[in-house]
């Protein structure tokens, strides 16, 4: 038996490792996804106001702090038993777009786009940004880090900062939009929409043009037919900011479409001795282990999960783009989890509209915030979509509203089953005896998985970087027969 | 590597242990100017952004990197080996962010224990479906062979209790003008051009939140405390004289106070200002001369209306502090700072 391991790929808040088991034969084994780290929020958190959770959750992630801020807030909402006024939820969405934005945009870009944009076979050394300038353009390169800094700007103009946000209350929030403010979030807004147009457009231009990249888009070594989950509007369209959880299963069918207060009926978490991080699955199917399709209760919660869970796009130019995305790669749903960044980039141009909606809004510049609290906390649910994934914050208080129970199902935690499927998958396409394992094998095994924008992936946004890998190939007893690595010069 | 002169030029490293990836984001939010940094230093380390391994740290003699920025906090026994190993490589250690400087706010684990974790994670949790009683074991294997688990502390520990530091810098995360001032006052330093300030220091402000806010402050006396929630504070007037807890009278200045600008009272993620060792106890101690009370009973009502006092005063402080955690049978010995 060989092993193989590669570690680390980099960090999930802490490190991921993956290990290959290769048999004597030298084909693949077995392929392990694990989670080294636990932080214990859940725990410490006990004892605190619950008031204090959208300051304390964000610190769960610096990279996606909106998140939690925006699940925490909507859960104290459900606790305290209060609505916040109309304007606050516009308000809080409207900040959440700017942050849809940005993260979508440093993803794609800095992330998922060079292994399209610049080729999954282009030597190591320009699968990166630098390489999407290279074949975008110095354009595109300015493009990517003005539409960082103007909606970091507008995350602290709402949110008070611009990593971790305060603005959080229940009953709303904190920052009213002046008009001034509302004047600036237009001009940003406008061209976040502008800057969605031309993602799409490269996307289009690059990747769809090229058939070689739509033969691996649709090829069998990234297809895995599983459920999909996303949040829904009333008319089931993409929502990130409330809704209800719609589930599909491989063949498009709606399963369930549950609200925050349903979670527990829905969704369950396995426990594996070998990571950290639980297996959360469709309870209606059961925990049928690293298995997919429709008896199976293992579901992804990803851009592409939630564009193939809703029925549409509530923005006309992302409505246009999801239905040219269905034509392009043969109906509902697509199981090609590369075509996740291009979903991604869909996504983008939702929030860009939907942000400029909003800014557009005439109530948006309403002074009044905030409704105070009156009801005795009990109990509360909140649901977001997180970037990575649907986000659950459940709390339970004493009457004093100070925190009892604490349960969080995390973003990345939800892809966490069909992550370990998807590199297992490519792993036993690549690995043949007799083959050697190249560079080549490396990416490929990174892509399987980069698709997901895993969080231990989101820490390298935006600079020129790639998934650090290494392999080792060991013997039965452990002796090193050959290292490799990738993006070291 | 040398610059244009034919200089070699400094060598920087960045590392992050047991951390929510905010620091490494306040790092890039220099935008542009990480250029500059850039044309100073040869980064030779950096796992979020570039792919130089363990093993090529390994390769450096001790001391050969000029400055580490050390993020995020010591919790389980990889967190320690790279301190150390960072230690051991680094002319100068600077303890980046709050997490590394005090603990945060994931120190507040310190208030609780591993087995809870444990227990209502992988038991107790609604969600959870565990009816075999499984729990991650750190000596893992496979069938097919063996693939362990790092072992996770009971105790989060700030850096400088686990190895020296030379600098501080405070923040949740730091505002990118201060990682800007110090990277840059460490490459003019290190080219000979200017000195950096003593070790122990902590880079920034020397005074307190209060003294940068432009909120309206006359007298403080407070009869009782409001929570966030309850009040819609005054847009102009001192957030503690409204009785909305704000930890702006001890806490370290150079945000910008931007908390209490947008009606939010200060936590405190900059810890205390120059001078004060234990946030906490100074929190506590400052809290102590606002309140409008004359008897020992006026005082407990007074405090009876902030829940949770422990969670307020050592919000981002508990793992650095005095009391360090809630079993103090079981803290281990202090060395530095």
């Amino acid at each position: 038996m060989q092993k193989i391991m590669i570690d680390p790929i980099t960090r999930l808040e802490g490190h991921g490792k993956i290990t290959l088991f290769l048999n004597d034969e030298g084909d693949l084994e077995n392929a392990y996804f694990q989670i080294p780290e636990l932080r214990g929020f859940e725990v410490f958190s006990l004892g605190r106001p619950a008031e204090e959770m959208p300051r304390i959750t964000q610190r769960i992630c610096g990279v996606c702090p909106e998140a939690h801020h925006m699940a925490a807030t909507k859960a104290l909402d459900d606790l305290f038993h209060v609505e916040a006024p109309p304007v606050a939820h516009k308000v809080r969405e409207l900040f959440y777009m700017a942050f849809y934005v940005t993260d979508h945009t440093t993803h794609f870009y800095a992330l998922g786009g060079p292994d399209f944009v610049v080729g999954p076979d282009a030597p190591a050394a320009e699968r990166n940004i630098l390489g999407v300038v290279a074949a975008a353009g110095m354009e595109a390169g300015l493009a990517v880090i003005n539409c960082r800094k103007r909606n970091h700007h507008a995350i602290k103009m709402l949110g008070g900062r611009a990593i971790h946000p305060v603005a959080g209350l229940p009953g709303g929030w904190s920052v009213a939009v002046t008009p001034e403010m509302r004047d600036e979030l237009v001009r940003i807004a406008e061209e976040n929409v502008e800057f969605a147009r031309f993602s799409l457009q490269l996307v289009d231009d690059i990747v769809l043009k090229n058939q070689a990249y739509v033969d691996l888009i649709v090829g069998g070594a990234y297809t895995t037919p599983i459920h999909y989950m996303g949040l829904v509007d009333a008319n089931n369209h993409v929502n990130f900011y409330d809704g209800k959880v719609r589930v599909v299963d491989p063949d498009g069918v709606e399963v369930v479409r549950y609200a925050p207060h349903e979670y527990t009926q829905h969704i369950a978490e396995h426990v594996e001795p070998f990571s950290y991080l639980k297996f959360p699955y469709l309870k209606a199917k059961g925990w049928k282990g690293f298995v997919g399709g429709k008896e199976s209760g293992v579901y992804a919660a990803t851009p592409l999960s939630r564009l193939n869970a809703a029925d549409g796009m509530a923005t006309p130019l992302a409505q246009e783009a999801y239905e040219k995305f269905y034509a392009t790669l043969g109906g509902k749903p697509v199981h090609h989890t590369l075509a996740c960044h291009w979903a991604r980039v869909i996504e983008m141009m939702y929030a860009a509209e939907r942000m400029l909606e909003l800014a557009r809004d005439p109530e948006i510049t309403n002074p009044n915030v905030r409704n105070i609290p009156t009801e005795t906390p009990t109990e509360g649910i909140g649901i977001v979509e997180a970037p990575r994934g649907t986000l659950t914050h459940h709390y339970a208080t004493d009457a004093n509203g100070i925190l009892t129970m604490v349960n969080l199902i995390v973003g990345t935690t939800n892809n966490n089953a069909p992550i370990t499927m998807s590199i297992k998958q490519a792993a036993q396409a690549l690995i043949k005896k007799g083959e050697v394992i190249t560079d080549g094998l490396l990416n490929k095994i990174e892509m399987a998985f980069r698709s997901y924008d895993p969080c231990f992936s989101c820490a390298t946004h935006s600079l020129p970087g790639q998934m650090p890998l290494e392999v080792e190939v060991l013997d039965a007893s452990g002796n090193v027969l050959k290292r490799l690595s990738q993006y070291v010069d | 590597m040398s610059n244009q002169n034919g200089n070699t030029k400094p060598k920087l490293a960045l590392y992050w242990a047991s951390s929510c990836g905010g620091c490494e984001i306040s790092v890039l939010a220099i935008h542009e100017k990480i250029l500059d940094v850039a044309a100073a230093f040869d980064i030779v380390f950096w796992p979020c952004v570039m792919d130089f391994k363990v093993k090529d740290v390994e390769a450096l003699a001790d001391g050969e990197i000029d400055v580490c920025l050390f993020n995020g906090a010591i919790r389980n026994d990889e967190n320690a080996e790279m301190a150390h190993l960072l230690r051991r490589k680094s002319k100068i250690m600077v303890a980046y962010g709050s997490c590394s400087m005090e603990g945060c706010i994931p120190g507040l684990a310190n208030f609780t224990s591993r087995d809870a974790m444990m227990q209502f994670i992988y038991h107790n949790s609604p969600s959870t479906d565990n009816p075999d009683g499984v729990e991650p074991d750190p000596d893992w294997a496979f069938p097919e062979g063996p693939a362990p688990l790092p072992k996770f502390w009971n105790t989060v520990k700030t850096l400088d209790q686990v190895v020296p530091v030379e600098y501080y810098l405070p923040g949740c995360p730091p505002e990118a003008e201060w990682t800007e001032t110090l990277v840059m006052a460490a490459a003019a330093a290190l080219a000979g051009e200017g000195e950096l300030p003593p070790p122990g220091s902590v880079i920034g402000n020397k005074d307190t939140v209060c003294d940068e806010c432009p909120r309206t402050k006359n007298e403080k006396k407070i009869k009782r405390f409001y929570r966030p929630y309850e009040i819609v504070p005054d847009p102009d007037t001192c957030l503690l004289e409204q009785g909305i807890f704000c930890a702006g009278y001890a806490t370290r200045s150079g945000c910008g106070a931007l908390c209490p600008q947008v009606n939010m009272g200060c936590r405190g993620c900059y810890g205390p200002n120059e001078g004060v060792d234990d946030h906490g106890a100074r929190l506590i101690t400052g809290l102590a001369s606002v309140l409008d009370a004359k008897t020992d009973e006026e005082v407990d009502a007074i405090l009876d209306t902030l829940p949770d006092p422990a969670g307020y005063f050592y919000r981002f402080g508990l793992a650095h502090s005095m009391l360090h955690r809630t079993d103090v049978a079981h803290a281990p010995k202090r060395d530095g700072n």
